[in-house]
């Protein structure tokens, strides 16, 4: 993984609430034994219709999806933040995000970005061109009139993006504690009998 | 002793290896389920830092969501999803993983053959890379899904990094009325509380009708838990829940059994705790329910009308009502009751086990499908069908005309060629009415097993009660 630096963008509104993983990436594509090639799947039965955003300029070359509340619910896909990221995107805005995407998408370098309905609702109102800054450092969203809005995160993922590292190196660590606790268990199966 | 702690505060307690200042807890797994579809990434994950699987006793595979569901002697024509298939086959033999492939008697769906084998167990943390792994918390495991990296992370570490969920308990009161089932209990919650309603939160479902369920019934409750958000749903083992344990492969014998049986009946919430959230729901009040929208909070009671987009206040999520409508072809303000189906699918790891099945066959017995509609029959595992079929409640389904087929997770995610065609309605046992969720244009009711099987005969969406 890269270092999580920040960086300015437009932004890509999709006003649905509700946004779930089978949209992002229908199911038929999870047969790939790859994580790479998904970006042509993102949202593939919405990109049917070429009115969708995906299709029209203001959907090209913008690293911020802007989505309704509750944006990744659904099945635990990893695929859905490979296929963002693929595509192009490095942060999605929404008012709140369900538990097993959020943790994927930290997973990989998509930061979830959780806003209060006012920026949201302000966040949709702002011109196709206008950019937004997203700093992870300082955990800062700035919009185009100057205004910084905070935004939550986990400190110890901050971390893993700013430094470019993922968990596993860290739980890797901890052998002697696994070790040292794996001798205590009790009620233990053995699926291999 | 009386304490203060719920049953998933004690499970998290006891599973807790490691804990710093900055960091999240580092979380046991006493059982590592995997699948062909959210695994091969994992593994080759694994090879590219040249690790090892650290507990490949802890560990166990079946192939589920991308194999046909017809004659299992004939090769899996797609070459994709052979391709999958074969690699999970290929990663569990090279690491020592027990693998319940296509051919093996006790493959089925991941969600059945945990509890069906007494893999999972009483006061266990459960994982697999798959959402509907909650449906393990039914005999108070605590259970939840994780993505491909997590995954890659319990094989080789058997840990987790995980922060502590909210506690959120569901009261069940009161009993059911005929025809109304663990399907409609869950149903009836997430309409209540939404699809996000459960977010950041372990869900205990407690009272006197979540008692009164067999554990088929509680591990069809504590499935859908991810359609409300939650990260699990648990329920504190009983009597039920040790009478169903006792004897399974998996399942402690002898003094073990004593022994583990003592443990467990500590696990229920102490007097003296304090949940986060609570919600009451009455159970002598629930109808049968039935979704009508995209998203499985989009349910309703069988003969209430669907609601008007109007009525809601919120500019997204009137917007959010109205393209769900607009998607499935319906009307607000009638009810769903009198429409024209397509499709029945009587499966999925929600509804596909032999309860399940034998209630489908109760309706359908001496009946006719109506010539419209296509009935699919999918067993959830092996096990259930060979049960089944000792039953002589394939010969039930096929006299009723409808097509009794082999284990796995089917038109449920559409993967494996089971699919609707775009327009078609169904009405589904599963857990996902997601747009395209059962092929792409194709319209989903959520509901339980009766309500499919007297819609089936109907040719429309039925409540089951016209029929008993």
């Amino acid at each position: 993984m890269k270092p999580f630096l920040p960086f300015e963008s437009r932004l890509v509104p999709m006003p649905n609430n509700n946004i779930d993983t089978d949209q992002i990436i229908p199911a038929r594509f999870l047969k790939t034994t790859s994580k790479e090639g998904l970006d042509k799947q993102l949202f593939a039965d919405w990109r049917q219709d070429p009115d969708f955003i995906l299709n029209t300029p203001r959907g090209q070359n913008a690293q911020i999806l802007l989505a309704g509340d509750n944006f990744g619910c659904g099945s635990s896909r990893e695929h859905a933040p490979w296929a963002l990221t693929q595509f192009g995107f490095r942060a999605v805005i929404s008012t709140s995000f369900a538990d097993i995407f959020k943790g994927n998408a930290l997973k990989n370098s998509l930061l979830p970005i959780v806003v209060s309905h006012e920026i949201h609702t302000k966040l949709f109102a702002l011109p196709e061109d206008a950019k937004v800054k997203v700093d992870l450092a300082s955990q800062t969203l700035t919009l185009p009139d100057g205004e910084r809005v905070e935004f939550p995160v986990d400190q110890f993922m901050k971390t893993c993006l700013l430094e470019g590292v993922d968990e596993l190196g860290w739980i890797l660590k901890q052998e002697p504690a696994i070790a040292a606790f794996e001798k205590t268990r009790v009620g233990s199966i053995n699926t291999t009998i | 002793m009386s304490g203060n702690l719920t049953l998933s505060q004690k499970v998290w307690n006891a599973h807790i290896v490691h804990e710093e200042q900055g960091a999240p807890s580092l979380i046991y797994i006493d059982l590592h389920l995997v699948h062909e579809v959210t695994s091969p990434q994992a593994f080759q994950g694994l090879r590219d830092r040249g690790l090892k699987v650290r507990r490949p006793d802890l560990t166990i595979a079946t192939t589920d969501h991308s194999i046909p569901t017809t004659d299992r002697s004939l090769p899996i024509i797609d070459p994709i999803a052979a391709n999958q298939v074969a690699q999970l086959e290929k990663n569990c033999r090279d690491l020592g993983i027990t693998h319940y492939g296509v051919h093996s008697s006790h493959q089925g769906i991941v969600h059945v053959i945990g509890p069906e084998l007494g893999l999972t167990q009483p006061g266990m943390t459960v994982v697999c890379g798959d959402s509907h792994t909650a449906t393990h918390g039914a005999v108070g495991a605590l259970a939840f899904g994780i993505g491909t990296s997590e995954v890659e992370n319990v094989l080789a570490t058997q840990c987790l990094l995980q922060r502590p969920s909210k506690t959120f308990r569901v009261q069940v009161n009161g009993a059911l009325k005929t025809g109304v089932t663990a399907k409609d209990i869950i149903l009836a919650l997430i309409a209540q509380i939404g699809i996000g309603g459960g977010t950041g939160c372990v869900l205990e479902y407690a009272g006197p009708a979540i008692r009164a369920l067999d554990m088929e019934g509680r591990m069809t409750v504590c499935n859908m838990s991810i359609e409300a958000g939650a990260r699990a749903g648990m329920i504190a083992p009983d009597d039920t829940t040790f009478q169903y344990l006792h004897g399974r492969h998996f399942a402690p014998k002898g003094a073990d059994w004593d022994a583990a049986v003592t443990r467990w009946r500590k696990l229920p919430t102490d007097d003296g705790a304090k949940f986060d959230r609570e919600v009451i729901i009455n159970g002598d009040a629930l109808e049968p329910m039935i979704t009508w929208g995209t998203n499985p909070g989009m349910g309703v009671s069988i003969n209430k009308p669907i609601p008007e987009p109007a009525s809601v206040s919120d500019p997204l999520e009137r917007e959010s009502l109205t393209k769900a409508l607009a998607y499935m072809g319906l009307e607000a303000g009638k009810p769903l009751a009198g429409h024209a189906v397509n499709v029945v699918f009587i499966g999925s790891c929600t509804n596909s086990r032999i309860s399940d099945l034998r209630s489908a066959a109760e309706i359908l017995k001496g009946r006719k499908v109506n010539p419209n509609v296509r009935v699919m029959v999918v067993p959830g595992s092996m096990e259930v069908k060979r049960q089944a079929e000792a039953e002589g409640l394939p010969e039930i389904f096929r006299a009723a005309g409808c097509d009794w087929r082999e284990p796995g997770c089917s038109m449920c995610i559409a993967m494996n060629g089971d699919q609707l065609q775009p327009g078609q309605y169904s009405v589904s046992t599963s857990n996902r009415n997601f747009e395209g969720r059962q092929g792409k244009g194709g319209r989903t009711f959520l509901a339980s097993p009766l309500t499919a099987a007297a819609s089936a005969i109907t040719g429309v969406v039925t409540d089951v009660r016209s029929l008993l």
